[in-house]
């Protein structure tokens, strides 16, 4: 006998089968869940990736203070990518009498390769997104540079030996978000009018960049041939090493994905559970004909796996493309968002799908189908030979394993996946355990209960194991619901309180030790409280213990950028507030003159600098050497003045020295800038919020993303919550018949299914509300370094959605059960 | 262990077979030293009233259940000495059941359920066979039907067609008429031996019915788990 067409043939027949149908359905809404947001997911991340590229104007950046060499162009166009180059350099723009430090960027015709550029035709118009940088003769501007000159569009003025028409206002350029250290507002000017200028020679301290951006691949291609030898001050950026503050925007952003694609995983587990239970119980009559018409176990089992197995398949094909179709309807949405389209999806998400087909199957399906083949011939006499128990320790560490495998792959880092496996088994205990104790509680009702109370609670207590599987299946469900609330409210709002309402916008540098005093009466006359005013000090780090820092020691980009700069030193005597020390001790008062520092965390580990380890800098031409006494983790996104690398007062001070400080100006205030740089024309003021806005629109939009995956799960949810009723509704069939015969009202009868429904959905969101709100506490102090709140209103919302959805579901399932004639189920049978 | 079977040797044997399970008040013993045989082509009918071990009886002379004391030999093989896959193997294509509840298979058709025994016999075109069978008792317009939109006799034909179709040496039958009326069963039961006739089948069958029992070769009587001479 060929056991392929065999199998085959019993698939096809099964197929009719309503527990193999909604097995199969089960499946189809899991893959579709996971590839949905797979596909979805995978786009986001692409576009997310692009939003990093808008940064860059690129999709990576070589920069120099020197010219790049032409090879590095003619490389990028044998790769058929698109190259641009850019000159960045201070100047001072001259309007009659006034004038006005600016940045200059020359950008060539191309520019920007990625991102986005917007110019106003007045100070007041819409700013209009362009594809190109200014024609020759022209500049943009920003608008202080307008403000400040008391200059309208359209006006000339001078820059180095060349007279310019101020054309246009440049209201945005994207990679200036990025520019932290700005000297001046901006100045957009064709490449082509450079040399006219005079104002670049070889010995001008000028920032060399040349763009490159095209096809994923060839741009990997070319970074991979750019680093392999990179010489010392040429620098390579791309889009994963962009600079800390956006990188950990971006890295939450794919955090929030993730847990949310994790949520979908969990559903999924909970449906494939529930209705593969209900196929396999159903599997016993068949396995016990056929063991009595003389099938071997082997057989049973070869054709039950190759079933299962191309029910996997089917389905995966199935709800990949039901996952493929959803996940347009949700990039529809965000294309809005993102400015653009969203890029197409790989095919990873695919291969997704039948992987979590065939895990959740051989996870949750394969250790009862074990048991099949144990099932007796004998029960083809006696019905009583019940199939093998479905709760074993097999069962337990398969299904296990499965969500571990199914976590592991989806988070994608082993910490997020160990936090929900965590929860997610402590929630199976506690509504298990739930489970058997309401029907303990259960039981006193049933005896002492009156009518329609005591029937509908005794349908929890008929079928105790039903009861706890259901309340298991039901709980883990709602669980996921409300963790991704708590994800998307909870978490998000304690995310972006993270993040303070006033948060300085604006860092002042180059300020003279001398102008101190005068520059905090400034800002405190106007009422800009500053963030304190840190001494600043240009140094090269030489030397790590033994050993001399070299650039090639690092194979790292980030580290080989940091070895090849300046570090921007500080020192003093007191603990910023958001720096907080994870390994050491900060100096104490009698420390001042120890030769110590205190070193940023990630910046350790990229260079490998351990606490104890001797630091060597270069400062103005004399070294001087420090012992690491502590390491430090910095809250970046507080925009406050921060360093890598802090010493004490007595191992730094002497040195040339300037000093940093922040403040917040409000909208409206502008002019406080250019009476600022009035009266202190050396001080450089950089205007942040362009950098805070960026990172403001990646986390709201990554909080969007996770919005419309969270309404995509809470579909499957609704539909794993079908799919566990459905899978009652034979025996309740049967029940309701009877009982309508021995003369129980429809009304009735309905009311006790309410009842009995009502019931396990509050339960359940009870217990499922304690694990979302322990969990998410978990996920947010551990995971994000969070304050979350406890809500009050999460509890309210699991335990009346879920006993009200359940209710209602309940009630519809088995609206058609009670309508349908009693006397024709029981002929049917 | 013998493996093989002569004409002249028995189909069916059984040796002081007994079985006795662990009920809720100590152990139950429901049937003691049953001792017989059935030979080739013969009906035999195992007579008792509900209770008296005839389902059990059955069960553990068609290898679907194991004894507590004692051994059955089918086709010349002891089950004793194989495993629950090899006693289904001594089965395969040899043997068919007729149960008093049908135990059609609900999610396949009449074709479907009697191509089943002929499938796993690995019959070349199971399909025709099938079809020949049940157009054989007549049923030959119900092809399609799914057990749930035929009549209990009618389900009960498709039953007996699966039981036949792969032309089984030896066909056990427990209490065939069971759950039908008195009509519809006597129409079963002189289909189950027109059919026995011409497939030249040894039967077995259990029953408390004595008008069934009539029309077998032999009869024995089982009371309180034990042979006793037929009343």
């Amino acid at each position: 006998m060929n056991r392929w067409r065999f199998a085959l043939r019993l698939f096809r027949r099964d197929w009719r089968h309503p527990e193999l149908r909604l097995l199969g359905l089960a499946l189809v809404v899991a893959v579709a869940a996971v590839t949905a947001v797979g596909f979805f997911t995978d786009r986001v991340d692409r576009a997310m990736a692009l939003q990093a590229s808008q940064v860059l104007a690129a999709d990576l950046q070589l920069s120099s203070h020197d010219p790049i060499p032409p090879r590095y162009t003619d490389e990028a166009r044998r790769l058929g990518l698109q190259t641009t180059r850019t000159l960045r350099f201070p100047s001072v723009l001259v309007n009659g009498d006034r004038t006005l430090l600016v940045e200059v960027k020359a950008v060539g015709p191309d520019y920007p390769l990625r991102g986005e550029l917007r110019v106003r035709k007045s100070p007041g118009s819409a700013g209009q997104p362009v594809q190109h940088g200014p024609e020759p003769g022209r500049l943009w501007a920003q608008a202080r540079v307008f403000d400040s000159l008391g200059l309208r569009p359209g006006a000339t003025l001078e820059l180095g030996r060349s007279r310019f028409t101020v054309s246009r206002v440049l209201s945005r350029d994207s990679t200036e978000a990025a520019n932290l250290f700005r000297i001046g507002p901006g100045v957009l000017m064709a490449l082509a009018d450079l040399p006219a200028t005079g104002l670049v020679t070889p010995a001008s301290r000028v920032d060399h960049r040349l763009l490159v951006a095209g096809d994923r691949a060839a741009v990997n291609r070319y970074l991979e041939w750019a680093r392999r030898d990179l010489p010392a001050g040429l620098s390579l950026v791309h889009t994963s090493n962009a600079r800390p503050q956006l990188r950990r925007a971006l890295d939450r952003g794919g955090r929030f994905l993730a847990l949310a694609s994790l949520m979908a995983v969990l559903v999924a587990a909970a449906a494939i559970a529930l209705s593969g239970h209900r196929f396999l119980e159903r599997q016993a009559d068949a396995t016990a004909i056929l063991r009595c018409l003389g099938a071997s176990r082997g057989l049973i089992l070869q054709t039950l796996v190759l079933r299962l197995l191309l029910l996997g398949l089917m389905a995966a094909l199935a709800g990949s493309l039901l996952g493929w179709l959803a996940q347009f309807l949700l990039a529809g949405m965000l294309a809005d968002w993102f400015g653009a389209p969203l890029p197409a999806a790989g095919p990873a998400p695919l291969l997704l799908g039948l992987g979590t087909a065939l895990i959740s199957l051989l996870g949750f399906a394969l250790p009862p189908m074990l048991r099949l083949g144990a099932v007796p011939p004998l029960r083809v006499l006696r019905r009583d030979l019940a199939p093998p128990p479905l709760s074993s320790w097999l069962t337990g560490l398969t299904a296990l394993l499965a969500i571990a495998l199914l976590m592991l792959w989806q988070a994608g880092e082993p910490k997020l996946a160990g936090l929900v496996i965590g929860g997610t088994l402590v929630t199976l205990g506690v509504l298990l355990a739930g489970g058997r104790l309401l029907v303990w509680l259960l039981t006193p009702l049933r005896r002492h209960g009156h009518g329609i109370w005591r029937y509908g609670l005794a349908g929890l207590a008929r079928n105790p194991a039903m009861t706890s599987l259901q309340l298991a299946g039901f709980g883990l469900g709602i669980l996921a619901l409300l963790l991704l609330a708590v994800v998307r409210l909870d978490l998000l709002d304690a995310w972006d309180r993270s993040i303070p309402e006033r948060a300085p916008n604006q860092f002042l540098i180059n300020i003279q030790p001398d102008q101190v005093q005068a520059l905090q009466s400034f800002l405190a006359a106007e009422g800009l409280p500053d963030a304190g005013f840190h001494p600043m000090l240009r140094a090269r780090l030489t030397g790590i213990g033994d050993r001399r820092v070299r650039i090639d020691d690092y194979s790292d980009d980030r580290a080989r950028r940091l070895v090849a700069r300046d570090f921007n030193l500080s020192y003093g005597m007191e603990l910023a507030p958001d720096n907080t020390i994870v390994a050491g001790r900060w100096w104490q008062p009698g420390q001042e003159d120890e030769p110590l520092f205190s070193v940023e965390q990630e910046l350790a580990r990229t260079l490998g600098i351990r606490r104890g380890d001797r630091l060597r800098f270069r400062i103005a031409g004399r070294e001087l050497e420090g012992r690491v006494a502590s390491l430090r983790r910095v809250q970046w996104d507080s925009f406050r003045p921060n360093f890598f690398v802090i010493g004490t007062p007595g191992l730094l001070q002497g040195y040339p020295t300037t000093y940093i400080t922040s403040f917040h100006l409000p909208p409206g205030r502008e002019p406080v800038l250019s009476r600022l740089v009035g009266r202190f024309p050396a001080v450089t003021v950089i205007d942040v919020s362009a950098l805070m806005t960026q990172v403001r629109e990646i986390i709201t939009r990554g909080a969007q993303a996770v919005e419309y995956v969270f309404a995509f799960t809470l579909v499957a949810g609704l539909l794993v919550l079908a799919a566990g009723i459905q899978a009652s509704r034979e025996h309740r069939r049967q029940e309701s018949a009877i009982l309508r015969t021995l003369g129980l009202r429809r009304r009735a009868l309905l009311q006790a299914v309410g009842i009995e429904f009502f019931t396990l959905g509050l339960l359940a969101g009870l217990l499922a509300s304690l694990c979302a709100g322990a969990t998410g506490w978990l996920i947010a102090r551990e995971l994000f370094g969070l304050d979350y709140p406890f809500n009050p209103g999460l509890w309210l919302v699991g335990l009346g959605a879920s006993a009200l959805g359940i209710g209602l579901a309940g009630l519809a399932a088995t609206w058609p059960l009670v309508v349908h004639p009693p006397l024709q189920t029981l002929r049917e049978g | 262990m013998e493996t093989h079977s002569t004409p002249a040797a028995p189909l069916l044997r059984a040796e002081n077979l007994g079985k006795r399970v662990q009920g809720p008040e100590g152990p139950l013993v429901i049937l003691q030293g049953v001792t017989m045989e059935l030979r080739h082509g013969e009906a035999v009918a195992i007579l008792g009233a509900s209770g008296s071990g005839k389902s059990t009886l059955l069960g553990l002379l068609a290898g679907l259940d194991s004894p507590s004391t004692g051994e059955t030999w089918l086709f010349g093989t002891a089950l004793g000495g194989l495993d629950e896959d090899g006693r289904a193997a001594l089965r395969a294509g040899r043997v068919g059941f007729v149960f008093q509840s049908f135990q059609l298979l609900t999610s396949m058709t009449a074709l479907e359920n009697v191509m089943l025994p002929l499938e796993l016999a690995g019959v070349a075109d199971p399909r025709k066979a099938a079809e020949a069978t049940l157009a054989e008792i007549g049923l030959g317009q119900r092809l399609h039907h799914y057990p749930a939109q035929l009549s209990g006799g009618e389900q009960q034909r498709v039953a007996i067609a699966r039981a036949f179709a792969p032309r089984p040496a030896l066909l056990f039958a427990d209490e065939p008429t069971g759950s039908l009326d008195q009509a519809t069963g006597r129409r079963i039961s002189e289909l189950l031996f027109r059919m026995r006739e011409s497939s030249g089948a040894t039967l077995l069958l259990v029953t408390h019915d004595p008008g069934l029992a009539a029309a077998c070769d032999r009869r024995l009587q089982l009371d309180q788990g034990r042979l006793v001479p037929p009343s």
